[in-house]
C-alpha cells in the first residue's frame, strides 16, 4: 500500500534513488516526463520537416513548395514548433522541478493522465485538420480567416490540458510543502519553473477566452467576434506562450550548469527576483504585435512595450549576468585562474549539455535579446514590423535560445529518467554546434533580407520586382542555415530515438560522463563566494554585450532617420 | 517559542508562491488585457469617406 504521505523520504512512497545524482526520483512523475518529452520530440521533428520545406521554398532560388502548401506547412511548422514542442516539453520539466529537487511526488496520477490525454488528443486533431487542408489560417488564425472548427477545439484541448497539468505542479508543492518534504526555500530550478507555471496561468487563460468564441463562431453558433478584440486576446495567447519558454529556459540554464560545473547563483535573491521580474512584466511585451493596430493608442503601447517591459529586460540581463559569473566563480574555485578568460577555455565545450546550454545563452542574449528590445520600440517597430526581420528575431530567442536549451537537457534527461546511455557520443558532441550555427545563419538571413524590406509569410517576393542581389543572397543564407539546423534537429532526435531503443541501459550504477572539468590542485571550493572581483572575465563579456547593444540599437535609430531625410 | 530566523519581508514574498500567482495574473490582465479591451471598446467606428 503506498504511503498517503508525498514526501519521497517516507516508506511506501513510489520512487527510486537515481544511480548518479543520488536524488530521490518519483515514479509517477517519472512516467509522465518521459510520455511528454517523447510527444514533444515527435513534434518537434514534425515541425522540423515543416521547417526545411519552408527554408527551401524561401530561397527564392529553389523555391520549392506550391502557394497553397506553402501557407498550409506555415500553420504546421508554427503550431508544432511554438505550441506543441515547445508545452510538451514544459510539462515533463514542470514534472521534474515539482518533484526529485524537492523530494517529493506528483500530486496525482490521475490528474497527469487527464492532461496528457487532452493535449495528445488536441495535438493530433490540429495537426490531422492542418494537413487537410482546412485550416490555411497560419498560426495565428486572425480573423476574418476562419479555419475549421475542429483547429481551434484541438486548440483549446491542448491548452486545458497543458492548464490541467500546471494545476498539477502548483498541488505537487503544495503538498510537498505541507509534508515537508523539503525545508527552507525551494531550489531555484524550481521557482524558475513556478514562474513559467505562473506564466503559463495568464497564456491558457487567454486562450481558453479567444478561441472559445472563435470555435463556436466557426460551427456557426455565434456571431464573428471582432478581429481588433480577436488580435489582441490571441497574442495573449501567442507572445506570452513564449514567455513560459523564456522562464523555462533561464531554469534549465541554472541546472545545468549547476549539474555540469557544479555552479551556484551568485546570489540567490537576485536571480529570484529577476524571475518575479518575468512573472509581472514579461506578459506585457504581447503589445509588441499590435504596435501598428490602429484600435490601441500610443501610451497603452509605449507602456507596455517600454516601460514596463523594460523590467523584464532588467530581468533577462540579471540572467545573462548571473549564469555566466556563477560559472566563472565555480572553474576559478577549481583551480581554473590564469588571465581574464583562463576560465573558458577549459570549459567542457565537448559535453553537449554544456555547449548547448552555452550556446543557447549567447545566441539568445547577444541575437534575440538585442534585436528584441530594439524591434520592440514602437518608433523603430515601424520599419520592421511584418518583415523578415520579426522571425529573424524569434528564430534566435524560441529556437536558438529555448530549443537548444531543451535539447542540451535531454543529454541528462534521457540517461537520468529514461536510464539508458546515449549511443554515438561523438555525434552527440557536435550536435548543438551544427544546429546553434544553423539556425544563427537562418536568423542572420531573415534579418538582413527583413532589412531590405523583404515580408515575413510571403511565398512569392520575384512577383514584387522590387527586390535586387542582395535580398536574394540574404534568402539563400536562410536557406543554407535552415538546412544545417534541419540536420542539428534530425541528428538530435534520431540520437534521441535510437537511445531509447538501443542506448546501453543504466541500472544502479552512474550515467556515462558527458565530461566535467576536475578540480585542480589548490582548488578550494567555496572561497570566491564574497568576492565581487571574481567574475572579472563576465563583466568583460557583459560589456561586450552593452558595446553590440547600443551599436544595433543606434544603427536602427539611423535606419529610421534615414526613411524621412531632412536635408 | 519561536526559533526560526526571522525572514525578511522580500524573502517571504519570494516563497509566497500563491501572492505571486495572483500578482502574476493581476499584473498583465490589468496592464495589458483590460486596458487594451477598454481602449477598443472606446474606438469610434471608422467612417466611410
Amino acid at each position: 500500500m503506498s504511503s498517503p504521505s508525498h514526501s519521497l523520504a517516507d516508506p511506501g512512497t513510489p520512487g527510486r534513488k537515481c544511480g548518479t545524482t543520488g536524488l530521490g526520483v518519483c515514479l509517477d512523475a517519472q512516467r509522465f516526463i518521459k510520455l511528454n518529452a517523447v510527444c514533444g520530440i515527435v513534434f518537434l521533428l514534425l515541425g522540423g520537416i515543416a521547417a526545411l520545406l519552408l527554408a527551401l521554398t524561401r530561397w527564392q532560388t529553389i523555391h520549392l513548395l506550391p502557394v497553397d502548401w506553402f501557407y498550409r506547412i506555415l500553420t504546421f511548422h508554427g503550431i508544432n514548433m511554438l505550441i506543441l514542442w515547445i508545452l510538451f516539453f514544459e510539462v515533463a520539466i514542470l514534472y521534474f522541478a515539482c518533484t526529485t529537487p524537492l523530494n517529493a511526488r506528483l500530486f496525482s496520477r490521475k490528474v497527469a493522465w487527464v492532461s496528457f490525454g487532452m493535449m495528445l488528443t488536441g495535438a493530433v486533431m490540429v495537426d490531422y485538420i492542418i494537413l487537410a487542408g482546412q485550416a490555411d489560417v497560419m498560426m495565428t488564425s486572425y480573423l476574418p480567416l476562419v479555419a475549421h472548427p475542429l483547429f481551434y477545439l484541438g486548440i483549446i484541448l491542448v491548452a486545458v490540458g497543458t492548464l490541467v497539468a500546471v494545476f498539477n505542479y502548483f498541488a505537487t508543492l503544495y503538498v510537498a510543502k505541507r509534508d515537508k518534504s523539503y525545508t527552507g526555500s525551494v531550489p531555484i530550478v524550481t521557482f524558475g519553473a513556478t514562474a513559467a507555471a505562473i506564466i503559463a496561468v495568464v497564456t491558457l487563460l487567454h486562450g481558453a477566452v479567444v478561441m472559445v468564441p472563435t470555435f463556436t463562431y466557426s460551427m456557426g453558433w455565434t456571431p464573428q467576434p471582432d478581429p481588433a478584440w480577436y488580435r489582441l486576446i490571441w497574442w495573449g495567447l501567442g507572445h506570452q506562450s513564449q514567455q513560459v519558454n523564456v522562464c523555462a529556459m533561464v531554469s534549465v540554464w541554472y541546472l545545468l550548469t549547476h549539474i555540469v560545473l557544479g555552479s551556484r547563483p551568485i546570489n540567490e535573491a537576485v536571480c529570484r527576483t529577476a524571475f518575479v521580474l518575468y512573472i509581472l512584466f514579461i506578459n506585457l511585451a504581447s503589445a509588441h504585435h499590435l504596435l501598428v493596430d490602429p484600435g490601441v493608442g500610443a501610451t497603452w503601447k509605449i507602456w507596455n512595450t517600454s516601460y514596463a517591459m523594460y523590467l523584464a529586460v532588467l530581468a533577462s540581463m540579471v540572467h545573462g549576468f548571473t549564469v555566466p559569473a556563477g560559472a566563472e566563480i565555480a572553474m576559478r574555485e577549481k583551480g581554473y585562474t590564469s588571465g581574464i578568460f583562463g576560465w573558458v577555455t577549459a570549459l567542457p565545450w565537448k559535453n553537449p549539455a554544456f555547449s548547448g546550454t552555452a550556446l543557447s545563452l549567447v545566441i539568445f542574449g547577444f541575437l534575440g535579446g538585442i534585436t528584441g528590445v530594439t524591434l520592440g520600440t514602437q518608433q523603430i517597430n515601424i520599419i520592421a514590423h511584418n518583415t523578415l526581420r520579426i522571425p529573424g528575431h524569434f528564430h534566435v530567442t524560441v529556437v536558438g535560445g529555448t530549443s537548444l536549451a531543451f535539447m542540451a537537457l535531454a543529454y541528462y534527461v534521457i540517461p537520468l529518467i529514461f536510464q539508458r546511455d546515449f549511443i554515438f557520443r561523438g555525434v552527440a558532441r557536435v550536435q548543438p554546434w551544427i544546429f546553434g550555427i544553423g539556425i544563427t545563419l537562418l536568423s542572420f538571413g531573415m534579418s538582413f533580407a527583413g532589412s531590405m524590406g523583404v515580408s515575413r509569410r510571403s511565398w512569392d517576393i520575384d512577383a514584387q520586382g522590387v527586390y535586387g542581389p542582395a535580398a536574394h543572397l540574404w534568402l539563400g543564407v536562410l536557406g543554407i542555415g535552415g538546412v544545417l539546423a534541419f540536420l542539428g534537429l534530425l541528428i538530435f532526435v534520431l540520437l534521441c530515438v535510437g537511445t531509447l531503443f538501443f542506448g546501453p541501459k543504466i541500472q544502479d550504477r552512474a550515467m556515462a560522463d558527458w565530461g566535467t572539468p576536475p578540480a585542480l590542485a589548490g582548488s578550494s571550493p567555496g572561497s570566491l563566494a564574497h568576492d565581487h572581483y571574481a567574475t572579472k572575465g563576465t563583466m568583460v563579456l557583459t560589456l561586450v554585450f552593452l558595446a553590440c547593444f547600443a551599436v544595433y540599437y543606434f544603427a536602427n535609430w539611423k535606419a529610421l532617420a534615414d526613411v524621412w531625410p531632412v536635408r | 517559542m519561536n526559533n526560526e530566523p526571522k525572514k525578511h519581508p522580500w524573502q517571504k514574498l519570494l516563497d509566497n508562491t500563491w501572492l505571486l500567482l495572483a500578482l502574476g495574473v493581476l499584473i498583465p490582465v490589468l496592464s495589458y488585457t483590460v486596458w487594451g479591451w477598454i481602449e477598443l471598446v472606446l474606438t469610434k467606428p471608422a467612417l466611410l469617406p
